[in-house]
């Protein structure tokens, strides 16, 4: 058995919210054995084939970023499933969980089928498959969720789809819950929010651009809450972006329905504002809204009735990007910059360190089911080294993302990844 | 001092670089008014103007402006060619860019295009309207309207009514008047309103007689016929009830105020047909003759600051032959 020991590393285990520093043995893929406390020569440690010293860095367990667009199927000019896992291993994202709104939509066994093995082929990183949860996302008839998920589909989602047609959608919620399988939505109410490209309010009224109205995303979640009540189907609300949600979130999780929920990190980093003179990179869906808005998204993601930090990585080339801010696409690329930009939060003392892996690791491997996100022995060692301080100026060109859409360019962050381990293996780092 | 390289918008701009233009205006109102009209301040310059939304008025307007001033102008209605072959927006700019134009007029039906085409081109960029974000030249005008008839254009009651959520020319006024010191009062239905408008330095009011109490300038807005359907508002007959100006809502605003529309005219939907044509209260026709002088200073005073950063005198070949 060969095994590896990292050591004389800050251990940020978001389970039991401590931040040690210790040393962890990994052989097998797998977190064999867990030291807590400072080696100062009194501590019994079994030599190891493999010796890293991290000379006190931060040691964490991989990102699980739920909802990575990949692009592959379809458009493979701007995103491969190799460009998004170098990228992946380069952010400290050991699991992707991979978005099924590509060209065809994954709403097959067959599609999904294609995805797995594309993904093992090319890809350095785990990627897990979502599955729509109605034929290409059309909103009118399910997909076969029964065989999707025996295929290994982790969730269902129609992403930014809305599923309009409430009686779909709660037979698609009822049948879904008989497999205990998860629904993911992203709430909106699609007509009042129709042909808007940024918050409403007084930013978008100097601009002139259409607005979308933050109560389309409460009357969206409240449409989605009421039906779970009804169904009783395990369903996770990703994407919110403003305060006006947070209440009906509150209730349904006190009435104790199977609910979490999921925010974008660009809704944590910027605002409004940020999209200053027109600048197109900033346009994404939910649109950035106002202060006040992304203050109560950090406070949720603290207080935990935020679950999950997700990057919603959406790979957009430069010409869809290149237009008019009404006329261009949507979403922005995140993989690389999620970690740095989370760190925002840290350096703000808005989160502390565990606080940011619960959302970013722990509690998105719960929600999917999976044994990550944890420093445990037993669990798979994927796992992060990162140094939360070192500064770091963004350049979209040095990206390894095909697609350089990022809001963050050239913009000064905190916290760079160091090495990125998946099942054991160092897939990045300075040796890798 | 007049400092830009683009008029993109009244946004950036200061009292002063306001106030250059609209002295500057005064002098080509005088020019225009005489049998020979023709000064040289854009002589050798190409002007482009590149509409993608038809216009006959604002594209007239410029390109008297600048054949007076005696640049050689170009009118390229994009909105019948290139764009229906697939082209983007900075194609085409690039492509009119490498004829070496020096002044491009653009109105576009997307907001912030203007403010992306000057990113890609040498030329100055004149924003001849925008989507719903600004109309800088109207806002000029309509100043300049409003100073030669009131004496000044500060501390003044201005009214602006009707469609103001789908109006850059109400956005790019509301920047202008505020920034030179008026009080502005905006007058319409809460569903043609922009959200948060309260917060622009303006006083909303729902009744038009009430929000007229007073004024100094009155200020109508054309309402889209599409916006007539029943979408925005009931009807034309209730619109015209509620928020057309007729004489008796008039009665409530001074005695000497002044009735302004950017045109073109929905007589008897926002504005009384006889009152528009009222030589003692409305000053529409004035607003269209300012138009042309308020477009020849902008454009040679963009023509100046052009000249001034290249280094040589345009019209000459930097290289001899």
């Amino acid at each position: 058995m060969t095994d590896t020991l990292l050591t004389n590393a800050r251990l940020i285990d978001p389970e039991n919210g401590t931040t040690n520093l210790g040393a962890i043995r990994i052989a097998d893929g797998m977190i064999v054995e867990v030291l807590q406390g400072q080696d100062d020569g009194s501590m019994e440690v079994l030599p190891a084939e493999g010796l890293v010293d991290l000379g006190g860095k931060c040691l964490a367990p991989g990102i699980v970023d739920i909802g990575v667009k990949i692009c592959e199927p379809g458009e493979r000019h701007k995103e491969s499933f190799r460009t998004a896992g170098l990228a992946a291993a380069a952010g400290g994202v050991t699991t992707m969980v991979s978005r099924p709104d590509t060209i065809p939509t994954i709403d097959s066994p067959e599609t999904l089928e294609f995805v797995s093995r594309r993904a093992n082929e090319a890809a350095p990183v785990h990627v897990l498959p979502m599955a729509s949860l109605t034929k290409n996302r059309a909103g009118r008839e399910m997909v076969e969720i029964g065989f999707l998920k025996d295929a290994g589909a982790v969730a269902f989602t129609d992403c930014d789809h809305v599923i309009s047609d409430t009686k779909v959608l709660s037979r698609c919620l009822t049948y879904a819950r008989s497999l205990n399988a998860l629904v993911i939505a992203h709430p909106q109410e699609p007509i009042l929010s129709a042909g808007g490209s940024v918050t409403s309010g007084k930013f978008a009224s100097l601009r002139g651009l259409p607005g979308v109205a933050p109560m389309a995303e409460r009357i969206g979640l409240e449409r989605d809450l009421a039906l779970v009540e009804m169904t009783r189907a395990r369903y996770h609300a990703d994407n919110l972006s403003t305060a006006a949600s947070l209440p009906a979130l509150q209730r349904a999780k006190s009435a104790g329905l199977d609910v979490t929920a999921g925010v974008n990190i660009h809704h944590l980093t910027l605002n409004e504002y940020d999209v200053g003179d027109y600048r197109t990179f900033f346009k994404l869906k939910p649109p950035l809204r106002c202060e006040d808005d992304r203050l109560a998204m950090v406070e949720a993601v603290a207080s935990g009735l935020i679950d999950i930090i997700s990057s919603m990585h959406t790979p957009q080339d430069e010409e869809s990007k290149r237009l008019p801010f009404h006329e261009a696409a949507s979403g922005a690329v995140g993989l690389e910059t999620l970690l740095p930009a989370a760190l925002r939060l840290y350096h703000a003392d808005a989160l502390d360190l565990p606080t940011l892996f619960r959302a970013l690791s722990l509690n998105p491997s719960k929600r999917l089911g999976l044994p990550t996100g944890r420093l445990t022995v037993g669990a798979p060692a994927d796992l992060i080294v990162f140094d939360p301080d070192q500064p770091i100026v963004v350049d979209r060109f040095k990206l390894r993302s095909k697609s350089k859409n990022t809001p963050f360019d050239e913009q000064r962050l905190q916290g760079r990844v160091l090495r990125t381990f998946v099942s054991g293996e160092q897939v990045y780092g300075p040796d890798a | 001092m007049f400092a830009q390289r683009h008029l993109l918008g009244i946004e950036g701009l200061t009292r002063p670089e306001v106030e250059e233009i609209l002295d500057l205006a005064d002098r080509y109102v005088d020019l225009n008014r005489r049998p020979d009209k023709h000064a040289d301040a854009l002589q050798g310059l190409t002007q482009i103007n590149l509409f993608f939304e038809n216009s006959t008025r604002t594209q007239s307007s410029f390109e008297i402006a600048g054949k007076r001033l005696g640049a050689d102008v170009m009118n390229m209605a994009v909105a019948q060619s290139s764009v229906k072959k697939g082209e983007t927006l900075i194609d085409t700019a690039l492509t009119l860019n490498a004829m070496h134009p020096d002044l491009l007029v653009v109105r576009h039906p997307s907001s912030g295009a203007c403010n992306l085409l000057a990113q890609k081109v040498n030329c100055s960029v004149l924003n001849a309207g925008d989507g719903r974000h600004e109309h800088p030249t109207q806002a000029l005008l309509d100043a300049l309207t409003i100073r030669r008839s009131k004496g000044r254009l500060h501390r003044l009651n201005v009214a602006i009514c009707g469609d103001i959520a789908h109006s850059r020319v109400a956005r790019s006024n509301i920047l202008l008047l505020g920034l030179m010191e008026n009080r502005i009062r905006l007058i319409g239905p809460p569903t043609l309103m922009p959200s948060q408008v309260d917060q622009l330095g303006v006083e909303v009011y729902e009744d038009m007689r009430e929000g007229l109490e007073d004024v100094d300038v009155v200020m109508m807005l054309r309402l889209q016929k599409e916006r007539m359907d029943g979408a925005f508002i009931p009807s034309e007959r209730e619109y015209y009830h509620r928020f057309g100006l007729d004489p008796e809502k008039l009665a409530y605003a001074k005695p000497d105020a002044i009735v302004m529309h950017p045109g073109p005219m929905n007589r008897g939907v926002e504005i009384d047909g006889i009152l528009a044509d009222d030589i003692n209260r409305s000053v529409i026709q004035e607003q269209v003759e300012m138009g042309v002088a308020v477009r020849m200073a902008a454009m040679h005073l963009l023509a100046r600051n052009l000249k001034a950063r290249s280094g040589h005198d345009h019209g000459i070949p930097a290289h001899g032959m």
